[in-house]
């Protein structure tokens, strides 16, 4: 136990970081299938008051946002990948590493507090003011939630881009990285940029709703809108400090089934670099309606169509990894396969929430809701399962049972689907809006929040299932050989299943013929 | 160096431009709600397309380029400098030419969206946990939205507490409220009817109750209610409120313009 709690080992840290990233999803996937409880029929159901319910909706969005996406992302993943992806023997700053992890886990701890204070949080994911300073909720606890997980989200940024740059395997130059390294600097340079606005956000709150203060208070001056500019400052780029590592661990999975090397790796390096140019031009979309001034609303409804330029390039690589290729399913690439379709569905559904008329009518609607769940939330959560799947063998020496996960996958896939199409369809059709608890006017809309229902249920079985099969397994798995997946990558060719503290025998050196995706 | 100068005029002139070949329509009113619903059309080909596209090919290959067994080796192909550059610039351009095909159609559509037509019926809304207040010029107060069909609406709108947000899903137009700013919408009742306004900013415990009922009715009975409304001391009008919307001034400032 102490030697998890004091580790400075990056494969540790990563692993705490597991936990509790899957711990916060595990919590705040209960939270989703509660929603989808209350939503089943118009009026009040299983919530016992609406703060209730808005107090499930703060912690589902918070948690699965800051408490999984962005922590399993450059947490686990980082941590336990890219040193050993880059041959190094730990981080840069191993002791900064544990305090970022302890940082994370407190932040869960105060997310989790929840549900034990008075007066939870029920300010949503985003806190707007007014309301997040009128509340009688506990807005504090958001903020410190923000606080504790924004800093440990800043040493990791410092530590990881430090580590990327300097402890590279000798001779191991930039047009030889995983792309999962890749994706990773530049996600975290977007990180290192845009978290401290967030911060600073969030504490002007804290010091309006208890100091007095009156940063967002129009009626001293203040302004309601700085509040929702700063929040999505760094919202939406941080929706590329989620997307961009979902993409390198995506690229890691496909490239390695379909033992193809990554189609046109300079240019997927190029639209990656291209998204951290863009990502802080573009904010505006989530303030289409917030009454900002039009011509603002209309340069980033450019800037925001232009995405789909370095995302598209990224595509298309994507696409051409694995074209003749030798494709082997496992489970790992079950998830892979899905998010070729996932990554079509959530992108192209961006559009019209990209183009600022067509954004007048579903901008508050459950049509949104089902676009950032398919792009943000599942696309990136089904390339982290994607992920311990394919690494199970390399972190526990174990292989994991392929029955339970493709049976598992297969419940999770049809599972978001069969939840979140109906959702796209009501917002368009009816303007189901976002954030109720009653829709007693669209009483339309009862049988699609039904199916949407049943799907949750599907997705909250598989995950059961994929929980016991990772826990089941790391006990109980047969023994894993060294490489199974074939990879020529150096956490696989180098390093032994699971690797020792200081991760290699003798520090590797490749030669500049060397790729990690040189398959033989 | 002062840029500020620089960058008025250059803002003028594209502001000036681009509407010039966006309006020029006749004495008809555009209707946003049809401009979205043609609009929408266009992004569904759009997206259909690219989508059926990519997602037949990943179908296709994923299924095609299925291994044997796992030591099997993949024959992609390695690419020259000329392709690499190919294969990254021309899906680029096609896509930026996408992009701005959608923003073009996109710039014209809000547009007419932000362009109120002259004699629009003016209302002043007020929303409040959670409530909706719409005043009229002649100081008449109601809970229910009554405009008269066939003659555009438009609603500069405040809160009086936490920011809410206007949705009239038939007319597909959204827009905040907040305190300490009056922002504006306009949508077009073409025939009498009846529909609701729900709220969708999230303000609170009954942020999904905070809905109210907005009715078309022909100019006669609108005038008539307007009038029989404005005799009578409206119901919950607060004593020493400003004067209502309609003051000389033009609803979301120099609005009367696009961009």
């Amino acid at each position: 136990m102490k030697e998890w709690i004091f580790t400075t080992d990056h494969k540790r840290v990563g692993i705490l970081y597991l936990i509790g990233s899957m711990a916060a999803f595990a919590v705040a996937g209960i939270m989703a299938l509660l929603i989808r409880a209350e939503q089943f029929n118009p009026g009040l159901g299983v919530a016992s008051e609406p703060t209730q319910y808005n107090t499930w909706l703060y912690f589902h969005g918070a948690a699965m946002i800051l408490g999984f996406l962005i922590p399993g992302l450059t947490g686990w993943a980082a941590n336990y990948l890219i040193p050993l992806m880059i041959g190094a023997k730990d981080v840069a700053f191993p002791r900064l590493n544990a305090l970022s992890v302890w940082l994370f886990w407190m932040g869960i701890v105060v997310a989790l507090l929840t549900f034990v204070i008075p007066d939870p949080p029920d300010i949503m994911w985003t806190g707007y003011p007014p309301y997040s300073v009128k509340t009688a909720g506990n807005t504090a606890f958001y903020v410190f939630t923000v606080h504790l997980i924004g800093f440990s989200s800043i040493l990791g940024a410092v530590n990881f881009i430090t580590t990327i740059i300097y402890m590279r395997a000798p001779g191991m130059g930039w047009k030889q990285l995983n792309v999962f390294v890749w994706s990773l600097l530049t996600g975290l340079i977007i990180q290192l940029i845009f978290v401290p606005v967030l911060a600073a956000a969030v504490t002007l709150l804290l010091f309006d709703k208890y100091l007095g203060t009156h940063f967002f208070d129009a009626s001293a001056g203040g302004d309601t809108l700085l509040y929702q500019n700063l929040f999505w400052f760094y919202s939406h780029p941080a929706v590329y400090v989620i997307f961009l590592p979902a993409m390198g661990l995506l690229f890691e999975i496909v490239s390695t089934m379909s033992k193809n090397r990554p189609f046109n790796y300079n240019a997927l390096v190029a639209g990656m670099i291209g998204i951290v140019f863009i990502s802080g031009e573009v904010w505006v979309h989530h303030l289409f309606t917030s009454g900002m001034p039009d011509w603002i609303r209309v340069a980033q409804m450019v800037t925001t169509l232009m995405i789909s330029v370095p995302v598209g390039i990224m595509v298309m690589s994507l696409w051409g990894t694995i074209y003749k290729g030798s494709i082997t399913y496992n489970t790992a690439m079950y998830y892979g396969a899905s998010c070729f379709l996932l990554l079509l569905l959530g992108g192209l559904t961006g559009i019209p929430l990209a183009m600022a008329p067509l954004d007048l009518h579903i901008h508050g609607t459950s049509f949104v809701h089902a676009h950032f769940h398919f792009i943000m939330g599942i696309f990136a959560a089904f390339t982290v399962f994607g992920s311990v799947y394919f690494y199970f063998p390399k972190m526990t020496g174990k292989m994991c049972n392929e029955t339970l996960g493709k049976l598992s996958f297969w419940l999770n896939f049809i599972g978001v689907n069969v939840t979140f199409w109906p959702l796209f369809y009501i917002g368009i059709a009816f303007g189901m809006p976002r954030r109720y608890y009653d829709y007693s006017r669209i009483p339309e809309a009862t049988p699609y929040h039904h199916i949407a229902t049943y799907g949750a249920i599907m997705v909250g079985l598989g995950i059961t299932l994929m929980l016991v099969n990772w826990v089941y397994s790391a006990i109980k798995g047969p023994k894993a050989p060294e490489n199974p997946w074939r990879s020529a990558s150096l956490e696989w060719t180098h390093a032994v299943s699971p690797p020792p503290h200081g991760n290699f025998a003798s520090p590797p050196t490749v030669s500049s013929d060397w790729t990690p995706y040189n398959y033989k | 160096m002062n840029i500020g100068p620089a960058l008025r005029i250059l803002g003028a002139v594209v502001l000036t431009a681009v509407p010039a070949f966006a309006s020029g329509g006749g004495a008809e009113i555009a209707d946003p709600a049809a401009g979205w619903d043609e609009l929408w059309k266009h992004f569904l080909i759009d997206v259909t397309l690219i989508g059926g596209v990519f997602g037949a090919v990943a179908l296709y290959w994923l299924f095609k380029y299925r291994a044997d067994n796992i030591n099997q080796v993949g024959t992609g192909p390695t690419i020259t400098r000329a392709q690499m550059f190919g294969w990254a610039l021309i899906p680029a351009f096609i896509f930026m030419a996408d992009d701005f095909y959608l923003a073009a159609n996109g710039w014209t559509l809000w547009n007419t969206y932000r362009t109120v037509p002259k004699d629009a019926l003016e209302v002043k809304v007020t929303g409040s946990m959670w409530q909706w207040n719409f005043e009229y010029a002649n100081g008449v107060n109601s809970d229910v939205l009554k405009v008269q069909a066939g003659r555009p609406v438009v609603l500069r709108m405040t809160s009086d507490d936490v920011a809410h947000a206007f949705f009239l899903p038939k007319y597909r137009v959204t827009e905040d409220l907040m305190p300490g700013r009056i922002t504006y919408l306009w949508f077009y009742p073409k025939e009498a009817g009846k529909t609701y306004v729900t709220c969708v900013q999230f303000c609170g415990a009954s942020h999904a109750d905070m809905s109210a009922d907005v009715e078309a009715l022909p100019a006669e009975q609108f005038n008539n209610w307007l009038a029989s409304a404005g005799a009578k001391p409206a119901p919950d009008a607060s004593g020493g409120q400003p004067a209502p919307a309609a003051s000389g001034e033009q609803p979301g400032g120099a609005s009367g313009k696009a961009l």
